[in-house]
């Protein structure tokens, strides 16, 4: 129940923390949110010698427009992310995705940005941040930064693009303004991680489906996006048989985990089914 | 920041049946909490435990000399060094003389049995520095083969405890031919095979943690000339007496208080190994110490529940009438025999049969050890596991012979006018009525509705199918009479004490041997004494859970606080009437047999002299006239033993959707109608009913302790075991049918169990219901979405419902005796 | 050790911490506010839910350090000018607990549901509360509890109680 003995800093710059970074090394752990961190050094599964807060950089905090795309600080909370109206309108999938992660008390602690550098498999935010053809801005050392496509964001389980002595910082989403979306999460129980989620999000043009996008959750070590499904769902009519069609092989090539919630075959049947669902839904259908 | 009651109490009805608001609430919803982990005491250290991480393992060394030198680490105790103090943790219920049963010691000297025993105890100055240091302690084992599978333990090829040379604990029998009590189970079994019914079947009760809310917690102080603890327990009393018979400390010398107890659901009707370990540390440091466990650590330490598998064969005539009923139950105790451990399925011994006619019927248990956690009393204890297996039975019955699931339990079950009923198992259901349940429970349910509907969602082959579960269960509370525990080999008494003291002032003091920790005895037994003494509801406080206060108890579990404890206080409250009568008829110079007591006051017959009874407390406490050679004392204390158990029972209906696509099951409607006899406070007995019925369908949706290959518990946080949230349950609908229990002054049959043993069968009933036109019927609990859809997706690859074979038999190799097979839903 | 300085249910507090405390931890140990509870070490049970700055948190899944300039809403410091809130009074009323375990945290969140939506749907509280494990309700009171409480914080809920005390 309580961590080990560890340092604190409370950077108040970008450049603070990234030079602590560089400082400590392999001894630091960032905290963001601290929904995820916390009960790991709670239950001593971790034990940094030094806890570098950025909880006090307001460079990291906020959404706002930059032209055709959103631009979500690191340190934005689930709740932040929930309450704006320019999410809302320009990225829903990613609003619909938020809100069903964890519980009220964890989306107002827990941050977007620690939760893609976290890279739970299960985690929800992954799935969307990839279909939603997401950037990464990634701080290193000497100011520098470097943007990584979603696609090469995510390296395996826990494991991203952001290498030692880096900071995520941002991230940036190309708007998708009058996409519909929805996020199919499958739990048993409401405050589980997901079993298996599909996050999709689509243009209808005249009744059919201009363009698709479509990430798994749990489907692999990484959220996947499901390029072949997307396109094959290009110009379909928002049916449920055509849709069905266009998924049935989106499991394909997946290599989804076994645990006591399913086996990797019923996930495998699940992401199928739950893509059908949430492209229907997302289509408005 | 008072509660404000806008219900002015009428005082001129009854008490009882009032839906007062709790006296327990005002602290707990303010935060004026006294939990054992609150509780700070000069000088006082706090103990961090090391517990082993095998499975099964002897310890060949231990070196603490690093953690010894950690900040703020005062000693660093090995079950070595306790040895001699410590105790033992004992099994009351030995269910018979041959059982074999391991020593379990608090603190393991040389062999751990399951993961999370304790090997070392840490104190210091902060529990985080305890921690810190307990992270330090070096121990070295060597691990031995764990047995980890009940079926294997059966085999007795890989030994939980080499040295016992067996893993089998005992078994024991209840014969309906043997003790005369009915027929020849084996004759009805033959008979049906040739031209009846045979259902035979194997359920499996799974593995369930109680997970009460507040983790355990243990204060001991040894300063004082009695030795007090304080700990976060169902069972006080039983604790003291535990602690004096195996520690060497005299009983006398021993204080138990249970404060403010967050739970416990059999989970907290323990006598643990941190509070022994907890005890023997501040007595060796002379200082007060506190431990309260982790989360994670209540999960692999506490006790769990169930645990079984249950082969059943039931006979019946063609057109569905029962004939006989053999149960076989393998019973995993886990590591050692709990407290009352191997007698929990044995609490199923009378309730197989449940509310059905039965001829004849065998019960037989054996009880195996397994390197796992062990294993004792949850919510229900023996019942569930009965009325799960009979109720569900009665489904595959009706599906055989073709009707609805509530004909054949009409077609069987003991009509109202059949009471007292003597069952085939030998007891005396003494009141019930079953139709009369079974009717408003079906309307308040809009059954025929429900049933159309599942016919056209059936029809239009929808995805999304609905079933419809029953179960009409009863059970057996208020353990118990001390004779029948005596008979069964278990090493207490099941009487209830109280004493009521009648303050001078006039407020009354009840002292309860029951020990509470949820369920409202303040309020309730205030209503009791209210109504019996006619003293305002306000004016009685009721005091217990301290072995100070409340010498004498056996404490709460089984449903028997009300039953057995609130029937102690009337009988005490009737001893204080028949005393205060006499000093009335000295006052008021009539003679005895004159005096009436009503609502309080004692008159005299034909008169309207009257005294009060604060004004009787007055004099008898003042002592200044009273009858002559009368003790200056109207307070009276009584000990209350049951004659029999009581029996409530009820019908309840569910309602469940599965998604034929994904296996998800949500719950459309729960109605429940119970018959638990006189109702004290309604409010108190729907929260009581909601929590149940949330735990019994938790059982069968959600919950299960799963372990791994090495004998780790998979399912150790709340993360993976899986509790129920608002989010996931609905909104229920409760009612009553009263018929009073004749062995008890009130007429009640108790509450706390029936929500948690009635619902698991409803709820997969329903489930198999919704899917068995798949040629599904059965499916594992818990009826995790996988299953479903499994079950779902494996039934449809068979013939359908009316093309299949007779039900098969035990012993000729059917699937159905493979546990893996079964319980995927493979088809009958 | 760290310095930080906190105000608890409107008492100011500067101490000096392990920047390993816990919120909680804090709370209970350090300033004797023991009417927080811990009940789990994953924050799945929502126990230890408290208000920081006016919002919900899991107290166990935030450093003392991190509630540093910040402030912090117990059970304890809920009830003002003598009175109980309304989700207090509601869960006396509706029989929304039994041992009380998770009281403190399932109230604490519960002003919170009502806080951001004043006249929630069942489903919108059953949701607003899935970080809170009950193990003795079943939630049925509990909901019942929030749905009163929210009638009696609406303007026509205060006005016809106040018609009631006048």
């Amino acid at each position: 129940m309580i961590p080990a003995q560890f340092d604190y800093l409370a950077p108040t710059s970008v450049a603070d923390a990234v030079a602590a970074l560089a400082e400590h090394g392999d001894e630091a752990k960032v905290l963001a949110g601290g929904q995820s961190l916390l009960p790991i050094l709670r239950m001593r599964l971790n034990a940094p010698g030094v806890v570098i807060d950025l909880g006090r950089i307001p460079e990291l905090q906020g959404i706002s427009e930059d032209g055709d795309h959103l631009v979500i600080g690191a340190m934005t909370t689930y709740a932040a992310v929930l309450a704006s109206e320019s999410v809302g309108a320009h990225a829903a999938l990613l609003s619909k995705a938020v809100a069903t992660v964890a519980d009220p008390q964890i989306r107002h602690r827990g941050t977007v940005g620690g939760a893609l550098v976290h890279a739970d498999p299960a985690g929800d935010v992954g799935a969307p941040a990839l279909a939603l053809g997401a950037e990464l801005v990634i701080a290193g050392a000497d100011g520098s930064t470097r943007t990584v496509a979603a696609e090469d964001f995510f390296e395996d389980l826990f494991t991203t693009a952001v290498g030692e002595g880096e900071l995520l910082t941002q991230i940036r989403i190309p708007k998708h303004t009058g996409w519909g979306a929805h996020y199919e999460k499958f739990v048993r129980v409401s405050h589980q991680w997901s079993i298996v989620g599909v996050a999709a999000t689509v243009r209808s043009e005249g009744g059919s489906i201009a363009e698709a996008r479509v990430g798994l959750t749990n489907m692999g070590s990484t959220p996947l996006r499901a390029r072949s499904v997307e396109e094959a769902l290009v110009g379909q009519p928002a049916t449920d048989e055509a849709v069905r069609a266009a998924v049935a092989s989106v499991a394909e090539g997946t290599n989804p985990p076994s645990d006591l919630n399913g086996d990797a075959d019923y996930r495998k049947h699940l992401a199928t089914v739950l893509t059908r669902r949430a492209v229907l839904a997302a289509a408005g259908a | 920041m008072t509660i404000t009651e806008d219900r002015a109490a009428d005082a001129a009805t009854p008490e009882i049946g009032k839906a007062r608001r709790r006296k327990e609430d005002q602290r707990l919803i303010t935060g004026r909490t006294r939990w054992t982990d609150n509780i700070q005491l000069p000088g006082m250290l706090h103990l961090a435990m090391v517990r082993s991480p095998f499975a099964h393992a002897t310890i060949s060394a231990i070196d603490a000399s690093e953690a010894k030198g950690s900040s703020g680490v005062v000693a660093i105790f090995t079950g070595e060094d306790l040895k001699d103090i410590q105790g033992v943790n004992i099994t009351a219920w030995p269910v018979s003389a041959e059982q074999k049963s391991p020593d379990h010691l608090p603190v393991a000297v040389s062999h751990v049995a399951h993961a999370g025993e304790i090997v070392a105890v840490v104190a210091a100055r902060t529990a985080a520095e305890a921690r810190d240091a307990a992270e330090l302690v070096d121990v070295d084992y060597d691990e031995l083969p764990a047995v980890l599978d009940l079926k294997k333990a059966a085999t007795d090829e890989v030994l939980a405890h080499p040295a016992l040379g067996t893993n089998t604990s005992a078994t024991w029998q209840l014969d309906s031919a043997g003790q005369g009590s009915g027929g020849d189970v084996e004759e009805a079994i033959a008979t049906a095979r040739e031209g009846g019914i045979l259902i035979e079947r194997e359920y499996r009760q799974q593995r369930l943690i109680p997970a009460f809310m507040e983790p355990r917690s243990t204060v001991v102080d040894p300063t004082g000339e009695q030795v007090t603890m304080w700990s976060a327990t169902q069972v006080p009393h039983v604790l003291r007496f535990c602690i004096a018979a195996t520690t060497g400390l005299p009983e006398s010398k021993i204080r138990v208080v249970a404060p403010d107890v967050g739970g416990g659901f059999g989970g907290k009707l323990q006598t643990t190994p941190e509070e022994f370990a907890t005890l023997a540390v501040a007595r060796k440091l002379g200082k007060p110490v506190k431990y309260t466990e982790t989360r994670s650590e209540t999960m692999v330490s506490g006790h769990h529940g169930r645990d079984q598998w249950q082969k059943l064969t039931l006979a019946a005539e063609k057109d569905g009438r029962v004939t006989g009923l053999k149960v076989e139950l393998m019973a995993d105790l886990g590591a050692y025999a709990a407290l009352v451990g191997g007698g929990v399925p044995v609490l199923g011994a009378w309730m197989f049969n449940s509310i059905y006619k039965f001829a004849s019927y065998q019960f037989n248990v054996t009880n195996y050890y397994t390197n796992k956690t062990w294993v004792d009393a949850y919510r229900g204890a023996g019942r569930p596991e009965a009325t799960y297996a009979i109720e569900r039975l009665m489904d595959e019955l009706a599906a055989e012979v073709g009707v609805d699931p509530l004909e054949i339990r009409e077609k069987n079950w003991i009509t109202h006018d059949e009471f007292p009923f003597t069952t085939v198992a030998g007891m005396t259901y003494d009141s019930g009525n079953y139709e009369a349940a079974t009717a408003k429970a079906k309307e308040l349910f809009g059954y025929d509705e429900l049933r159309a509907e599942q016919k056209r969602r059936r029809e239009s082959n929808d995805p999304v199918q609905l079933g419809i579960g029953v179960s009409t269960f009863t059970e057996m509370c208020g353990l118990a009479p001390s004779r029948i525990l005596g008979a069964l080999n278990y090493g207490a008494g099941g009487w209830e004490s109280a004493s009521i003291r009648m303050l001078a002032t006039g407020t009354v003091e009840v002292i309860t041997g029951v020990s509470p920790h949820g369920q409202g005895h303040e309020t309730a037994w205030s209503q009791i004494v209210a109504d019996r003494l006619g003293v305002p509801f306000e004016n009685v406080e009721v005091l217990h859970g301290d072995t100070q206060i409340s010498p004498k108890g056996m404490d709460t579990y089984g449903s028997r606080s009300l039953v057995v404890g609130a029937e102690a206080v009337v009988r005490a409250a009737d001893k204080v009437i028949e005393k205060a009568k006499v000093v009335a008829a000295h006052l008021l110079e009539a003679s005895i047999d004159d005096i009436e007591f009503n609502a309080g006051t004692f008159g005299v017959k034909g008169t309207d002299k009257g005294i009060s009874m604060p004004e009787i407390a007055l004099a008898a406490w003042t002592g200044h006239n009273l009858p002559d050679g009368m003790e200056p004392s109207i307070d009276a204390d009584a000990t209350f033993d049951p004659d029999n158990f009581s029996f409530p029972h009820g019908t309840h209906l569910c309602a469940m959707e599965v998604d034929t696509e994904t296996g998800a099951t949500s719950m459309r409607k729960y109605v429940c109608v119970d018959d638990i006899g006189t109702i004290i406070n309604p409010l108190i007995v729907e929260g009581q009913v909601h929590g149940g019925l949330v735990q019994g369908i938790a059982q069968a949706l959600w919950e299960g302790a799963e372990y791994d290959e090495q004998g780790t518990l998979v399912t150790g946080s709340f993360v993976d075991y899986t509790l129920p949230t608002s989010a996931d349950t609905i909104s229920f609908i409760t009612d009553h049918t009263t018929s009073p229990s004749t062995y008890n002054t009130l007429g009640t049959k108790g509450v706390g169990e029936a929500g948690a043993i009635a619902s698991t069968p409803a709820v997969v009933n329903a489930i198999v219901d919704a899917v068995r036109q798949f040629g599904v019927n059965d499916i594992l609990m818990p009826c995790t979405p996988e299953r479903v859809w499994k079950a779902i997706a494996k039934g449809r690859s068979v013939p359908g419902e009316g093309e299949r074979d007779a039900a098969p038999h035990f012993d000729e190799g059917v699937p159905n005796q493979d546990p893996g097979a079964a319980n995927d839903g493979s088809q009958a | 050790m760290t310095r930080i300085k906190v105000t608890v249910d409107g008492v100011s507090y500067s101490d000096e911490v392990e920047p390993r405390t816990l919120l909680v931890q804090y709370l209970r140990e350090g300033l004797g506010k023991t009417g927080t509870v811990v009940g789990c070490d994953t924050s799945n049970c929502g126990a230890c839910t408290v208000h920081l700055d006016g919002t919900s948190v899991k107290s166990c899944n935030v450093l003392a350090v991190q509630a540093d300039g910040h402030e912090v809403t117990t059970i304890e410091g809920l009830a003002e000018n003598g009175e109980l809130h309304p989700v207090q009074q509601a869960f006396h009323e509706c029989h929304a607990l039994q041992c009380g375990y998770c009281t403190p945290g399932m109230i604490m969140q519960a002003c919170d549901v009502l806080k951001n939506n004043p006249d929630p749907s069942e489903q919108e509280i059953r949701e607003g509360l899935e970080g809170n494990l009950c193990r003795c309700t079943g939630y049925h009171n509990i909901v019942k509890a929030v749905q009163q409480a929210a009638g009696a914080m609406s303007p026509a809920g205060s006005a016809s109680s106040q018609a009631v005390s006048s």
